[in-house]
């Protein structure tokens, strides 16, 4: 099928065949919500479509309804996700694999409805996994993977899957869709653990004193960090049965004899590939990593790539004010005591497009770094009116 | 309705609740008319913290408490995966909420749960302020009392605004239920509960339910000032069919209404109050009657 992103993640909640959807439309996630109404109202799925009356209360639903024993999914962008901010906390810590793919846009102000990263890179901390798409068929197949990953025993956490506002949420791809049955023999019914059943009553979302709730933490990064092998091994399953291999929470690409790596995120890879590409038949030896999850972040990933290169570059689409941008913050995080020149580069902000010459660019930095052994600037703001990247 | 003795208790002795508070009581009857047979969903408030405190819980239920002003979204989310996994014949879904979580924060959850259709029973427990967070005014405040951010002095007298006639607004949605009812008149709130259970849809009750520690006045006093209430005209007995809100059906009418002043003097939130602002309340409950029979 040719289709746009959307069309990508509401299908991937057909095929997985889902029971409850609770989500309230906002640009630019609406097809999503458009194109399942339209599978609901064909008889395509027999799923419980709630149209409520906003984010909040969709997140609220959907944490309801996992809680009952269905498995959920909703959708949002930007100001909706801000909304549930609060939601995210409660889906993850009660341990409800939710799966909601988000379409990165601008938060306001000013208000936009093209992409950045400002609206899921402050919700890393709420305890939901974290993947970023770069193109619409990983978005398919990361809605599928997500539900296998979150569903997982030794998981129990929600998915956050990520696609960039228009430049996959309403541009068309081609796209392998698997069908039903395939998906149903890669992803079982779901398993809830403690569900509410007036058979066995319990009480889930308690108020809890000081005594417990350090354990209940500890508990949640346990299962974040199993999260890093299962990842891997629902990656190989996928890669196996379907003939599309991810590479789990990073996908490198030319880095094997490479000087300098830049990392890049979402759609921007794609347009990396071809500079790394254009430069490698230069003679420059540069390579990139495409950091597909940020949670669990791939630490001990990165550190092997920067092991073997002389200076990284990290392409952030969001900036945490008064400090750099998150996939800098952490990379440097996961190189600690390596002694290598890490360069940030903020580009493509409120959806301003990132071009091959920005790229390009990215990396003439990295590769000046790597040969003086230090970075000029360690922040660098490119395609920005009056400042010199 | 079977007798008391012979039911079971699905909301256990051993809480937390302050000493008269008249939440417990609702909460008791209602679920003893609802049965086992019942999920609820509750919002951060005074009950969910007196009543869930890990590892322990009041309720022999399944409860599901996610935030403060999404009780009435949980509820719907659980109905939609019930009907949806083939569990919903025989089970009741309720919200439990207080005045705070269903008045201010949480009437847009509310709203959409209502004009959406789910088959829940939402009960506002109502005393009137934010209690749990240490008596904060609310919507639900009325005239003249005196809580933590409405205190009288020289240039107030108490809180400004009256209070917002939420169980009206409920019923204005053309929902197939909504009553009001208190914990004095137990046979008429167990009526309207098993009523509102039995209605096909969305059904709302607010539950009048007096507060020793927010409204001062004695422990003892609460079923007794949930009765004042109702025999002085200040809170109406009433349900509403189908949305028909010009048509309330009063289910209680005090033979000779008492003055509101009986009601009053024995709160300390009003002690503050003048004969003369008194009169003013009386009167405005005198002609909120005048409408009720006109």
């Amino acid at each position: 099928m040719v289709v746009t992103g959307d069309y990508s993640a509401a299908y991937g909640a057909l095929i997985c065949d889902v029971d409850v959807v609770a989500a309230y439309p906002i640009t630019p996630q609406t097809f999503i919500v458009e194109d399942f109404s339209e599978f609901v109202a064909d008889g395509l799925t027999d799923a419980e479509f709630v149209k409520v009356e906003s984010e909040h209360s969709a997140m609220s639903a959907c944490i309801a309804a996992q809680a009952a024993g269905a498995r959920t999914f909703t959708a949002t962008a930007s100001q909706g996700l801000a909304l549930m901010h609060e939601m995210l906390f409660v889906a993850a810590a009660l341990h409800l694999p939710i799966v909601m793919p988000v379409v990165n846009r601008t938060l306001a102000a000013p208000i936009g409805i093209w992409c950045e990263y400002n609206d899921t890179m402050p919700e890393r901390d709420t305890g939901w996994l974290q993947v970023y798409c770069e193109t619409n068929q990983e978005v398919l197949d990361m809605v599928i993977q997500s539900y296998k990953i979150g569903e997982h025993r030794d998981v129990m956490l929600p998915v956050m899957p990520s696609m960039d506002a228009f430049i996959l949420s309403h541009t068309v791809e081609p796209v392998h869709a698997p069908s039903t049955d395939e998906v149903a023999d890669f992803l079982p019914r779901y398993q809830p653990q403690a569900i509410l059943d007036t058979s066995n009553p319990m009480t889930i979302g308690s108020f809890a004193p000081p005594e417990y709730i350090q354990e209940i933490r500890y508990q949640s990064e346990v299962t974040m960090q199993k999260a890093r092998e299962v990842i891997q091994q629902v990656n190989d399953d996928f890669a196996q049965t379907f003939g599309r291999d991810y590479h789990g929470l990073i996908e490198e690409y030319r880095t094997d004899d490479a000087d300098v790596v830049l990392i890049t995120m979402g759609t921007v890879t794609g347009t990396a590939r071809e500079v790394v590409d254009d430069m490698r038949r230069e003679g420059k030896k540069v390579g990139l990593v495409k950091l597909r999850f940020f949670r669990p972040f791939p630490l001990q990933e990165l550190r092997r790539v920067a092991e073997n290169v002389e200076a990284m570059g990290v392409y952030d689409r969001a900036m945490s004010f008064g400090s750099g941008g998150p996939a800098f913050i952490e990379t440097r995080h996961a190189l600690y005591g390596l002694d290598i020149p890490v360069v940030n580069f903020l580009a493509g902000l409120g959806g301003r497009d990132v071009v091959k010459e920005d790229v390009r660019l990215m990396f003439e930095k990295t590769l000046k770094a790597a040969k003086e052994g230090r970075a000029e600037n360690e922040t660098v703001w490119i395609g920005t009116r009056g400042v010199k990247p | 309705m079977s007798r008391q003795g012979e039911e079971r208790e699905l909301f256990a002795p051993g809480h937390r609740m302050c000493a008269g508070c008249a939440e417990g009581i609702a909460v008791r009857n209602i679920l003893k008319e609802a049965g086992p047979h019942t999920i609820a969903a509750i919002a951060t408030g005074c009950l969910e913290v007196v009543s869930t405190a890990y590892p322990q819980t009041a309720w022999e239920i399944p409860v599901i408490h996610a935030a403060f002003e999404n009780a009435a979204s949980v509820a719907a989310g659980v109905e939609v995966a019930l009907r949806e996994l083939g569990r919903k014949e025989g089970v009741n879904v309720m919200a439990f909420a207080g005045d705070g979580g269903t008045f201010d924060i949480g009437f847009q959850a509310l709203s959409g749960m209502l004009e959406r259709g789910h088959d829940v029973t939402y009960v506002c427990l109502d005393n009137e302020a934010y209690m749990n967070t240490g008596i904060q005014r609310c919507s639900s405040t009325p005239w003249g009392a005196s809580t933590t951010t409405s205190p009288p002095g020289s240039c107030s007298k108490g809180e400004s605004q009256p209070k917002k006639p939420l169980a009206a607004i409920c019923a204005a949605h053309d929902i197939p239920y909504a009553a009001t009812a208190t914990v004095a008149y137990i046979k008429d709130l167990r009526c309207k509960v098993r009523k509102a259970l039995d209605t096909e849809g969305p059904a709302f009750l607010h539950v009048f339910t007096p507060c020793p520690t927010g409204w001062r006045h004695g422990s003892d006093d609460s079923v007794e000032l949930s009765r004042l209430a109702v025999e002085t005209g200040v809170f109406v007995l009433w349900e509403a069919v189908d949305g028909d809100i010009c048509n309330l059906k009063v289910t209680y009418k005090p033979k000779k209404r008492k003055p509101v002043a009986e009601y009053l003097k024995k709160q300390r939130r009003f002690g503050h109050l003048t004969d003369e602002d008194i009169q003013r309340i009386q009167q405005e409950v005198d002609e909120k009657w005048e409408k009720l029979e006109d």
